[in-house]
């Protein structure tokens, strides 16, 4: 039973929305934030993060619990990650083109191994109902909030904690930053960089658990929209801070849930145009906020992208 | 009590495959002094340091550290001697700030650093120093005196109890580098520390060091107190005989104006304030000098005329027409460039020092473009300008970027010092260059100066300004700060305009 809302129905599911479809960005954005930190960029997320989304689906299907099935998505980032961390490693290999390439590995990968899945229903992650106060039913839909959207927002402030209080951030920042430097107090670059890729990586699988588990909440190939491209230019935009890569996500999660909103409403005409709102943002963003005669400020100064 | 460690070097030896870069020097460095060391570039004043830094295994000799023999492996186990460097390229990390620099430096960084303990165990440790460098502000956003201090107070906080200097003031103004290097010699004399500063600048080792080393050619020539040495004996020892340096001779009056800037405004290349520069002009036959600490807009300067920074405001204009730097507007108006790393702003690295020769010319025939290349003509010219301009090239045919530092300098140079100029705009022309190649620099640029081209001298070495130029201008945080007649006009002024304080 819904209430009619009026107009008020769009900002109420966008606000749903951009609890809902900002996590995955959240996550991926969060493991791009902290492997370009390290001074490396993986272009590969977006593959990674549909390879997580079938091995969680398929673990959590096997094991029937959708929690083992987060976990595994995370493990099976991990071993991308660390993949592209270590053959980064290599003189003379660049690390966009084998971003590229692993994006392209782990698409093929989880469509071959996704298939015997597409049709077995395997277990949700539970949300957790914040809308207890109101009797709008529109409201409480929108503030079903699922349990790893909050672990997203405890890690974005954990990053950020971490980036300033945890020798290990700021190692993490030092060797993006300078190499030079990092090898003048001892640090070994390469081993930075191969966990924070592998880091980043379980990142971007998780981000692929919640969107096989939760939302939508069923595996098959057309699951991702390019979340896991669009967080490299979310990450930019955030300007490689973990708390503004929060604020970034949900903003990416109210324009994506744009469309959907304005259907709810009755636009029966040109809403799927605001389906193109997350891209049409990302564009508009990245060329206000660039400029062509002054250095990006922020930018770790051994990142491929920026140098 | 007495910290600083006594260091001394036996018959320190370093080949390069058949190439001796040092050649059995010892030297010993009394705990508690300044000890300068002097030489040319190519000397072997870095080897030496680097060998004693454990960067390098010297092939023969060793280290005596306060008397024992000491065995460096590697830079980190320099450190734990007490062995420190603060080196010319800077190694602290630009988005870190101060204090964060210091504390991740340390070994025994803890895993979770309380700001609040770590902040007053700094406060702590500086309250007896003379330096106090910004431990808030990132250092990307601090002044290159600001960087010089942290990277010693750095040195000190790990516990360096002998520490290298590498041309130190290098990127200072006179007066900051008379402060750094006052406050070194206090550590010094209380017994703190001792220094061993590579410099080239007599003036540095007559007022701050006690004993001096020369090399020259990887070997010692001359070593001794400070106070028994003259000028003129360190520099007959690290040139190898007496180098009159003739006075360049002027002639000519101004002519016409040839560069005029005016109102033109570009964004900087970081921080919020942009580049204006409201008047500046320069005449045929006349040298203006850009003075200025390195980052206060000189590079963005270099940018506006070279056409790789868009205006935002303004104009510039040569001869009267507007400039902008096009392929067309440089070959009719005959501009020439020598930008700071031609290698990066004036070469195309992969491509033969022949072909980098021909940049200018190659599409140009005597009537209009031309398609074919002339390779044996092409080659011709190169093999006479490296002959003209003593560029050491292999051959024609290496890439540039295979040359070192100093002849790619030369080989830009031969490129734009040829043919038809009305007006040079060149950077730094002598960085990285040894004593008579930096002569025969200025005198080029003297002698096109008395046959009439007009030329826009940005410069970092305040030496230089002053020798070649006729009307000098200090550029400070973006701006012309200041402009007079050489003549009118002498380095402490024009110091203290650099220095954004007059």
């Amino acid at each position: 039973m819904t209430e009619d809302l009026g107009i008020w129905a769009v900002p109420v599911a966008m606000l749903g929305g951009a609890i809902r479809v900002s996590t995955p960005f959240l996550f991926v954005s969060l493991g791009e934030c902290l492997t370009e930190r390290s001074g490396r960029i993986n272009l590969g997320l977006e593959g990674t993060l549909v390879f997580g989304a079938m091995a969680g689906y398929a673990i959590a299907f096997e094991s029937g619990s959708a929690w083992i099935g987060v976990v595994a998505a995370a493990l099976a980032g991990a071993v991308f990650g660390l993949f592209h961390g270590w053959l980064c490693r290599f003189k003379g290999v660049n690390d966009i083109a084998m971003g590229i390439a692993l994006m392209l590995l782990g698409l093929g990968l989880a469509f071959f191994f996704g298939k015997p899945y597409i049709q077995p229903v395997a277990p949700d992650l539970p949300a957790i109902s914040f809308g207890w106060w109101s009797e709008i039913p529109q409201i409480r839909a929108a503030l079903e909030v699922n349990a790893l959207f909050i672990v997203g927002i405890l890690l974005a402030f954990a990053m950020a904690w971490m980036f300033r209080n945890a020798a290990l951030g700021l190692r993490i920042r030092v060797v993006g930053d300078s190499a030079d430097a990092a090898r003048a107090i001892g640090l070994s670059p390469n081993r930075v960089r191969l966990w924070s890729t592998a880091a980043g990586g379980a990142f971007a699988g998780v981000a692929g658990a919640y969107l096989s588990l939760y939302y939508p909440g069923s595996w098959n190939e057309g699951l991702s929209s390019g979340q896991g491209l669009m967080a490299v230019a979310l990450v930019i935009f955030a300007r490689w801070n973990p708390v503004m890569c929060l604020f970034a996500a949900l903003l990416f999660g109210a324009a994506g849930a744009l469309g959907p909103a304005l259907q709810t409403v009755g636009f029966t005409s040109g809403y799927y145009l605001f389906f193109a709102a997350p891209y049409v943002l990302t564009l508009v963003l990245l060329i206000f906020t660039s400029s062509p005669g002054k250095a990006m400020e922020g930018a770790p100064g051994e990142l491929s992208i920026t140098k | 009590m007495m910290q600083a460690i006594g260091l001394e070097t036996v018959g320190m030896t370093m080949r390069f495959g058949a190439f001796t870069a040092l050649d059995n020097v010892t030297t010993r460095i009394k705990p508690g002094t300044v000890h300068a060391l002097l030489g040319e570039n190519g000397a072997g004043k870095s080897t030496l340091v680097k060998c004693i830094m454990g960067f390098y295994h010297a092939t023969e000799g060793g280290l005596l550290i306060d008397g024992h023999e000491a065995r460096v492996a590697d830079p980190v186990d320099a450190q734990r001697l007490g062995l420190g460097m603060v080196y010319q390229h800077f190694t602290l990390v630009p988005s870190l700030t101060g204090a964060e620099n210091l504390v991740i430096s340390r070994a025994d960084a803890p895993q979770v650093i309380n700001w609040n303990t770590e902040r007053a165990a700094l406060d702590a440790f500086l309250a007896d120093l003379p330096f106090q460098p910004p431990l808030d502000r990132p250092v990307s956003r601090m002044s290159a005196g600001e960087k010089q201090k942290l990277e010693i107070v750095k040195q000190l906080y790990l516990g360096s109890r002998f520490l290298i200097l590498d041309e130190p003031t290098s990127v200072l103004t006179p007066a900051e580098a008379d402060e750094v290097l006052s406050h070194i010699r206090a550590l010094c004399e209380g017994g703190r520390i001792t220094v061993l500063l590579i410099t080239h600048k007599f003036r540095e080792v007559r007022s701050f060091a006690d004993d001096v080393t020369v090399l020259r050619r990887g070997k010692m020539v001359g070593s001794g107190r400070v106070a028994d040495l003259s000028d003129k004996q360190m520099a007959e020892m690290m040139m190898g005989e007496t180098i009159a340096r003739a006075e360049l001779e002027r002639t000519g009056t101004p002519g016409s104006v040839v560069l005029a800037m005016k109102d033109a405004q570009a964004p900087a290349l970081s921080g919020p304030k942009g580049i204006a520069i409201d008047d500046l002009t320069v005449q045929a036959g006349q040298i203006v000098g850009v003075a200025g600490i390195s980052g206060n807009g000189q590079t963005e300067l270099m940018e506006m005329l070279t056409g790789q920074r868009t205006l935002t405001g303004g104009q510039i204009e040569v001869k009267g027409q507007p400039f902008g730097a096009t392929r067309t507007e440089v070959h009719d108006l005959k501009v020439r460039y020598l930008p700071e790393e031609p290698l990066k702003n004036a070469s195309a690295p992969r491509m033969s020092v022949a072909e980098n020769l021909a940049l200018r010319e190659f599409d140009r025939g005597p009537d209009g473009s031309i398609f074919w290349q002339n390779r044996r003509k092409m080659l011709r010219t190169a093999r006479r300008r490296i002959d003209d301009f003593e560029v050491k090239a292999p051959s024609p045919h290496v890439p540039i970027a295979t040359l070192s530092g100093g002849n790619v300098q030369r080989t830009v140079l031969a490129r734009e010092f040829s043919g038809d100029v009305d007006l040079l705009i060149v950077a730094n022309p002598c960085f990285g260059l040894d004593f008579n190649a930096v002569a025969a620099v200025r005198e080029r640029l003297m002698q096109a100066r008395n046959r009439g081209v007009a030329i826009l001298l940005i410069s970092e070495d305040l030496d230089e300004i002053f020798e070649l130029a006729d009307r000098i201008v200090v550029m400070s945080e973006g701006h012309l700060a200041f402009a007079a007649e050489a003549g009118a006009t002498h380095a402490g002024e024009v110091g203290s305009y650099m220095a954004g304080h007059a």
